[in-house]
């Protein structure tokens, strides 16, 4: 048996999302740019799809660019304000410490170039307070950029709350929605969002193919310079197949969210309760402002890399955020953020449930990560000192 | 490719002298849980010769592999032979790993030499000797 509990890292392309691509690859294969029928027919199959998209998080066709993906939309978001800011002589930006890499290093490189940013705290559940946005607004923000949901632990960020903050004060807002779209409700006219990323392969679609929601009147930056595709604002010959795709994938998932999530959310907390049972464990992020899917546990005693091996040894794929699977010597930003100790943060364990999940395999995933957890403590040496009273438990 | 190689999963999977010498004529403990690696090795050694040796170890894949490899370089073998263990034995017996994976060899290694050290400020009249 193998089962895949990494759908927060990619997810399986969905039937729909294939099929809809195959005529693109073999049949209608012309460039969208060319007058020939085929060109058109790809033309027309590229504004279809971002037809698609629109109805799916309610905004309108010419607010939607397509991308290479969630990191080059966020990129591309962020630039894009920051160069609207300068402008305006405004050089602030506010974010916080649990965003996605695409977006902390992308402010990193303002932060060079002179801009400020102002990394809200997550807090101990993994959630930003909008009295904390409130506070670090000046008159210099040009930006604020809080990720929907987050990919680590699943928190899911109050961005209505923040929308009407945004607004009110005249302050441009994006978010990264790449682990929410498709997966949550997402209503960027309701949420006050003015820049929204996504990615299509969170959500049953291509890997490589993403969009940027942009509102009418703001002015993108183009990242990628050359022909005028996407109304000038990213050049390059549009992936059509993955387009097409990205857009049957989200009406998919848009249609039977509900229902999905859900069935999902029951099986997730099935899979909290039973890892909580594992002696000095603890859920990372708010128990219940997550997204459906999102499990994240910290065992003491252990190290993430092994854990996650040996689970792969039982037929089970996750993730973690220890120093070792991360190929840096830090354990996850997002662990550290929400109060983790080093020590704790390398034994964590990420399970994002399919769409698909049953509750046998939940029922198996709580066994097998109880077995490992328990094998491994049985010689580690930090285990041993915790059980011997030389060092004291954390979780 | 995989990460690792056969051997390392062997290792990883069934590490060799798991465990803890109670009366244990020299130890030594590497490393640190904030850097996510922690290696203990326990020594026995009679005439000179490393009769047993244990570990435990916190840390990644390569981590224990890397410790159970480099008890079994040093099992049996003359202490003097035991302190001229290298990372790069250790690296080299499990065909190999990752770059940035070296520093659980490195570990072995000092975990080895930190137990001998150990056992030798036990015993000052045998590092004269030496
Ligand atoms: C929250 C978040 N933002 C951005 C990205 C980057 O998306 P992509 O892989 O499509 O560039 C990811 C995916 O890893 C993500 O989870």
């Amino acid at each position: 048996m193998r089962i895949y509990a990494d759908n927060a890292a990619t997810t399986k392309m969905s039937r729909a999302a294939v099929e809809a691509m195959l005529p693109y690859l073999e049949e209608y294969y012309g460039n969208p740019s060319s007058l020939y029928s085929e060109g058109q027919k790809a033309k027309e199959a590229l504004e279809e799809a971002r037809e698609k998209i629109t109805r799916c998080i309610n905004a309108n066709a010419k607010e939607i660019i397509f991308t290479s993906g969630g990191s080059e939309a966020d990129n591309q978001a962020i630039l894009t304000a920051a160069a609207l800011g300068k402008k305006k002589g405004k050089t602030h930006i506010i974010s916080d410490t649990i965003e996605h890499h695409a977006v902390l290093h992308t402010l990193k490189k303002l932060e060079k170039e002179g801009f400020t940013v102002t990394y809200l705290p997550a807090h101990e559940n993994g959630i930003v307070r909008v009295e904390d946005l409130v506070n670090a607004i000046t008159g210099d923000t040009c930006l604020v950029t809080v990720m929907y949901a987050n990919n680590e632990i699943g928190t899911i960020q109050p961005i209505k709350e923040i929308g009407a903050v945004c607004r009110e004060k005249g302050i441009l807002f994006h978010t990264d929605a790449v682990q929410a779209v498709g997966h949550i409700p997402v209503d960027v006219e309701d949420a006050n969002i003015d820049m929204l990323s996504a990615s299509a392969h969170k959500f049953h679609g291509p890997k490589g193919v993403g969009f940027l929601y942009a509102r009418r009147g703001i002015r993108l930056e183009t990242l990628i310079e050359g022909g005028a595709q996407e109304r000038g604002h990213r050049a390059g010959t549009e992936n059509v197949p993955g387009i097409v795709a990205a857009a049957a994938a989200l009406e998919e998932a848009a249609g039977s969210l509900g229902e999905v999530s859900e069935r999902v959310q029951v099986l997730r907390d099935r899979l909290i309760e039973g890892l909580k049972k594992i002696p000095h464990s603890a859920l990372n992020g708010d128990p219940q402002k997550r997204v459906p899917s999102n499990v994240n546990f910290c065992f003491e005693g252990v190290e993430g890399e092994a854990l996650l091996l040996l689970l792969d040894d039982k037929g089970i794929m996750a993730s973690s955020g220890s120093a070792c699977t991360s190929g840096s010597l830090d354990p996850s930003h997002v662990l550290l953020a929400i109060g983790r100790v080093h020590d704790v943060a390398h034994g964590s364990l990420r399970l994002s449930l399919g769409d698909d999940a049953t509750e046998e395999e939940v029922d198996y995933i709580i066994k097998s990560v109880e077995e490992v957890v328990t094998y491994l403590r049985g010689f580690s040496p930090v285990w041993r000192d915790l059980v011997n009273g030389k060092s004291k438990f954390i979780l | 490719m995989a990460l690792y190689s056969e051997k390392v999963m062997d290792h990883f999977r069934n590490p060799r002298n798991v465990g803890v010498i109670e009366d244990a004529d020299g130890v030594g403990e590497v490393g640190n849980a904030k850097c996510g690696d922690i290696m203990k090795m326990y020594l026995k050694i009679e005439d000179d010769k490393i009769e047993d040796v244990k570990f435990e170890t916190f840390g990644c894949g390569s981590a224990i592999a890397s410790s159970s490899m480099a008890t079994e370089l040093i099992k049996g073998k003359p202490v003097s032979e035991a302190m001229e263990l290298t990372n790069k034995a250790v690296a080299e017996a499990l065909d190999g790993l990752p770059d940035y994976k070296m520093h659980c060899s490195v570990l072995a290694e000092e975990a080895i030499k930190n137990a001998l050290d150990d056992y030798y400020s036990r015993h000052p009249e045998k590092k004269k000797e030496q």
